[in-house]
């Protein structure tokens, strides 16, 4: 039996979750105050992911980078890979929020997208 | 000179909250005034998610979250101004303003609402000794080169303060290739959200070091490195536990200051506490018709509750407009005063006054210290009328209660509601 | 070959050379540093002094005396500010009541214009938040505030105008006397001059010493001081002194002219002539002494600090002015050991070497001398209307950078653009006090910068604090790491 104490990111409450793991296999999940935090543990010990947020750079907009988020969460080993890739893209304003800046980044599955507007100059 | 019924100082989540709820109470005629050149504030620099979760139930960032109350404003066409500084509010509530294309000018209003939101405690602020190289950053303007203007400030980092600003910014600059080495809290506790620690700190192997400071600054160009010591619990240095890191940037975390420079021109009067306007149940303040909410009135955890108080402020105003404004008689009835003692710093309110009250209102707060397994007490007068465990209550987090008009009124005498933190 | 060459921009050669720039001369001031007013003359008390306290027949009580009358003229003519707000140099023991007599008796000796005691009735009317222990004080009614960086740039910019160069960023490597003439060897190459005039601040040892067989030793006696916000700016009406110690004046209490609180400055003699470090024993003794102070009615808050800094005295070990020729060095004029009150003292130690100049070599003067300068525009100073008619001729006034001292892209364009303008953040803080506020630079830093970055024709990553080397980004996102 082995026990893991976490600490649950899903919403700024931050429980403090215990975790009951045998053989790998979760057996038992406790500290949580909603079913975010069960979820979020049960993953966390097993498959941990994170939604990644960075910028890229923005070709005749208003502004001169645009915000971008993983419209999921990706695998946590996987967030330098994303952020390598979006690293060269340039994109066109106009650019409205939900727009997708890169599909199915590094082989995650999960698209890129534009968490900001910005209008073209 | 032109009138507006209500004027909203600001622009960023309180303002747009406050100016979306006057105009859905039915006050058409108002004017939010932003300084910036986009609406949504900070908002627009914190790219990082976890917005929304109470207001959307979805986890936004904070562009998107901003966009959301953009859009409404827009639906309910509310009027405002870019670019446009405030640089007055007298106590009639006359506002001058200025801006590029017109220049000064001054609106007269029948309702103001401060949603000026808060400013970076500097370093100066801290008498870190040393010198004053370039490379030393409050974490918010990283924050606003790196997200809004596509700069790096610096390669190697050591980030002074526990604040959300200064962990955000960890991973921040850790994403954008640089070496964030430490973060030093000269407090025994974090002064950010728990999940900032584990997702901005703990997944990359960034240490923070609690009861720590930074006791010199080397470099007379650029910052070349800091030394970061121990701190006992007097918060002074121990000698003997320096340690020296190499770095060319330092950034600072460590604290909010409300901006009321012109809640002061206006004669509100201020809480030492908050260092932000005393208010009442209304979120009014001592001068009749100016409201304030957000970060300007006390700083916030959660941009949730900044939307929900100024959603409270913006109503507010509007029925005052309606109801109360040109009449005679000021708020009548009884007030009850709101006490905070024993582990509770302050309340947002202060004072409520009975007659005006809602059903329920929200008695917002922060601790003093680092609770485990306490309790939320609530008197009144001497009497205990509430009772709440809370497992972990931190400073870095707000906490609250509701009052219950109907609890109020019955209770005979009532004069002082008082806000604990009790161990059983 | 120049006629003139002035080592050092700070406060004396700037205004030295303002002086000289009234003849037909061939003239240049030099200064290692990107901008005029960076030494001495940027970190001090910026006190318009009396001259009560300097030893009577002293150079520098005469320089004090006659500055001071000098400071409220130039200010007028060139357009910096100056306040004459008066100094008061207070008792709080009865016991060393007689000290101020003394105190008063070197003020008459020295010529110092309506010195006189304020017995404690009088004292606690003009002051309401002087201790009630005070007994009497000394009142020196010449005593004023004046802004160091405006004052320094008002003589640079008027001498600029009138054809003198300013080779900044070239640092002195060296300077060889030649029969008639000297070589100034500096990083930027070779410069030949008939006159040196030596205002090299903390260095002035350094250049005396390459010509002179006769050294001499300048201390940097380093000054820390703590600022507070604005809203302490009129605690005090006066400057208020405590009486004067070994080491100066003492730790003063006192408003600068910008309206905000200063508590210092120490003392300390250091061998690192550009250590301009803060300390933490000495932070911590400036934030004991601002909470337990004898002058104040009140703890002071020390929450209202919004930063410290420390500036270094040129101190010579005789506490003495030397502004004189070099004896075995004919030309070579040394304006040496100008620590307080040179600040005050700098429009008399340039009519002084303007004299000694001017005896020699009568240089005819200009018919064209410029001898007035308009200011900086200071918006937040304007009514209304003023300002209104400002913006419509230039938007750019109407647009804030700074929040906290109200400056707008108006007056930060100006001041880079004017002349020997402003090339770095702390110049266009210095001129325009953007940056100068409660929240120290937070929010205007990225906005500054663009200004500079677009008025200079420099990328963002070329924009500097001050000298080379302190640029402010390592470079562009998703590029340069």
């Amino acid at each position: 039996m082995e026990k893991r104490n976490l600490t649950c990111i899903r919403c700024p409450l931050g429980c403090q979750i215990t975790v009951t793991l045998e053989n790998g296999e979760v057996k038992d999940v406790t500290g949580n105050t909603c079913p975010r935090g069960d979820q979020y543990a049960r993953k966390e010990v097993t498959n941990p992911t994170r939604v990644v947020t960075s910028i890229v750079k923005v070709e005749g907009g208003v502004l001169p980078v645009l915000s971008v988020k993983t419209k999921d969460d990706v695998p946590k080993g996987k967030i330098f890979d994303v952020l390598d890739e979006i690293k060269p893209v340039v994109v066109k304003a106009p650019i409205h929020i939900g727009d997708v800046i890169v599909a199915d980044v590094a082989g995650t599955g999960v698209d890129i997208v534009a968490s900001k507007e910005i209008a073209a100059v | 000179m032109r009138s507006y019924d209500v004027i909203i100082v600001g622009g960023g989540p309180a303002g747009l909250a406050a100016a979306i709820a006057a105009k859905k109470e039915g006050v058409d005629n108002i004017l939010m005034i932003e300084r910036d050149d986009r609406l949504g504030g900070i908002l627009n620099q914190c790219i990082h998610n976890g917005f929304g979760l109470h207001t959307f139930k979805e986890e936004l960032t904070g562009p998107e979250y901003a966009q959301r109350f953009i859009d409404q404003a827009a639906e309910l066409n509310v009027e405002y101004k870019l670019n446009t500084i405030v640089v007055d509010i007298s106590k009639d509530k006359v506002v001058t303003t200025m801006n590029r294309n017109e220049g000064m000018v001054q609106y007269q209003a029948k309702a103001v609402v401060l949603a000026m939101g808060c400013r970076e405690r500097p370093r100066g602020a801290l008498n870190i000794p040393g010198y004053r190289p370039a490379g030393i950053y409050s974490a918010g303007t990283a924050q606003r080169l790196v997200n809004m203007e596509g700069y790096m400030p610096g390669k190697k980092c050591v980030i002074l303060g526990s604040g959300d600003i200064g962990l955000i910014m960890a991973r921040r600059m850790t994403f954008e290739g640089a070496d964030v080495q430490v973060v030093a809290e000269v407090m025994p506790y974090s002064g950010g959200l728990k999940r900032n620690i584990v997702q901005c700190l703990d997944d990359f192997d960034i240490p923070l070091k609690l009861s720590h400071t930074v006791i010199d600054i080397e470099g007379k160009d650029r910052l070349t490195g800091v030394t970061i010591a121990e701190v006992g619990p007097d918060r002074k240095p121990i000698p003997g536990t320096e340690e020296h890191y190499d770095c060319d940037t330092l950034l600072l975390s460590v604290g909010l200051i409300p901006e009321n420079e012109l809640s002061k021109q206006a004669e509100v009067e201020m809480s030492r506490i908050t260092n932000g306007p005393l208010v009442d149940e209304s979120l009014e303040t001592n001068v009749e018709g100016i409201f304030a909410c957000g970060n300007v009135l006390h700083v916030h955890d959660l941009v949730d509750y900044v939307s929900e108080e100024a959603t409270a402020a913006g109503k507010n105003a509007a029925k005052y407009v309606k109801d109360r404004y040109g009449a005679e008689a000021g708020k009548a009835g009884k007030v009850i005063e709101i006490k905070a003692v024993d582990g509770a710093r302050y309340t947002v309110p202060t004072t409520i006054h009975l007659d005006n009250m809602e059903d329920k209102l929200t008695v917002r707060f922060r601790v003093g210290a680092v609770f485990k397994n306490s309790y939320i007490g609530v008197y009144f007068n001497d009497e205990r009328k509430q009772h709440r465990k809370r497992p972990v209550m931190a400073p870095g987090e707000m906490e609250q209660i509701i009052l219950k008009k109907k609890d109020l009124e019955a209770f005979e005498g009532l004069e002082t509601i008082t806000v604990k933190i009790e161990a059983e | 070959m120049y006629d003139i060459i002035v080592i050092g921009a700070g406060v004396t050669g700037a205004c030295t050379a303002r002086a000289l720039s009234k003849y037909q001369v061939n003239m240049c001031v030099i200064d290692k540093y990107d901008d005029v007013c960076s030494g001495t003359s940027k970190a001090n008390s910026a006190i318009v002094h009396g001259g009560y306290d300097c030893k009577p027949g002293t150079m520098m009580a005469k320089m004090n005396v006659r500055g001071n009358e000098l400071i409220y003229e130039l200010a007028e003519e060139l357009d910096f500010p100056v306040k004459n707000n008066g100094s008061l140099i207070v008792c709080t023991v009865p016991e060393e009541r007689g000290k101020l007599d003394v105190l008063l008796q070197q003020g008459i000796d020295n010529g110092v214009p309506g010195v006189r005691i304020v017995e404690k009735e009088e004292l606690l009317s003009m002051e309401k938040n002087l201790t009630p222990n005070a007994v009497a004080a000394l009142y020196v009614p010449t005593g004023g505030l004046v802004d160091p960086f405006n004052m320094c740039v008002a003589f640079a910019e008027n001498a600029a105008v009138n054809g003198c160069e300013f080779k900044l960023e070239t640092e002195v490597t060296n300077i060889v006397k030649k029969d008639d003439h000297y070589v100034i060897e500096t990083d930027k190459g070779n410069f030949e001059t008939k006159i040196v005039v030596n205002a090299a601040g903390v260095y002035a040892d350094k250049m005396h010493n390459f010509v002179s067989e006769k050294k001499m030793k300048i201390i940097a006696r380093r000054g820390e001081y703590l600022l507070m916000d604005h809203e302490l700016g009129d605690y005090f009406n006066a400057t208020v002194f405590p009486l004067p110690g070994k080491m100066g004046k003492g730790i003063l209490t006192a408003p600068t002219i910008h309206g905000n609180l200063f508590v210092g400055p120490s003392a300390t003699d250091i061998d690192d002539k550009e250590a301009t470090n803060t300390t933490q024993e000495i932070i911590d003794d400036l934030v004991y002494k601002a909470q337990h102070s004898y002058l104040t009615k009140d703890v002071l808050p020390m929450g209202k600090v919004i930063t410290s800094f420390a500036g270094l005295r040129a101190h010579e070990a005789n506490h003495e002015f030397i502004i004189e020729e070099v004896a075995d060095a004919p030309g070579f004029f040394d304006a040496a050991g100008i620590e307080s009150p040179g600040l005050t003292s700098a429009p008399a130690i340039a009519e002084r070497i303007e004299g000694l100049v001017q005896d020699k070599y009568q240089f005819p003067k200009k018919d064209n001398f410029i001898a007035k300068r308009k200011g900086f525009i200071k918006m937040d100073q304007l009514s209304l209307e003023e300002r209104n008619e400002l913006i419509k001729k230039n938007p750019q006034y109407g647009n804030i950078i700074c929040r906290c001292e109200m400056v707008t892209e108006g007056e930060i364009v100006d001041a880079i653009n004017r002349p020997v303008g402003a090339r770095s953040m702390d110049a266009v803080k210095r001129r325009t006090r953007a940056g100068m506020g409660r929240c120290q630079a937070g929010f205007c830093t990225p906005k500054t910068m663009e200004i500079l970055s677009r008025e200079l024709g420099i990328p963002m990553t070329e924009v500097r604090k001050n000298v080379k080397g302190s640029e402010l980004l390592v470079g562009k996102i998703k590029e340069d790491l």
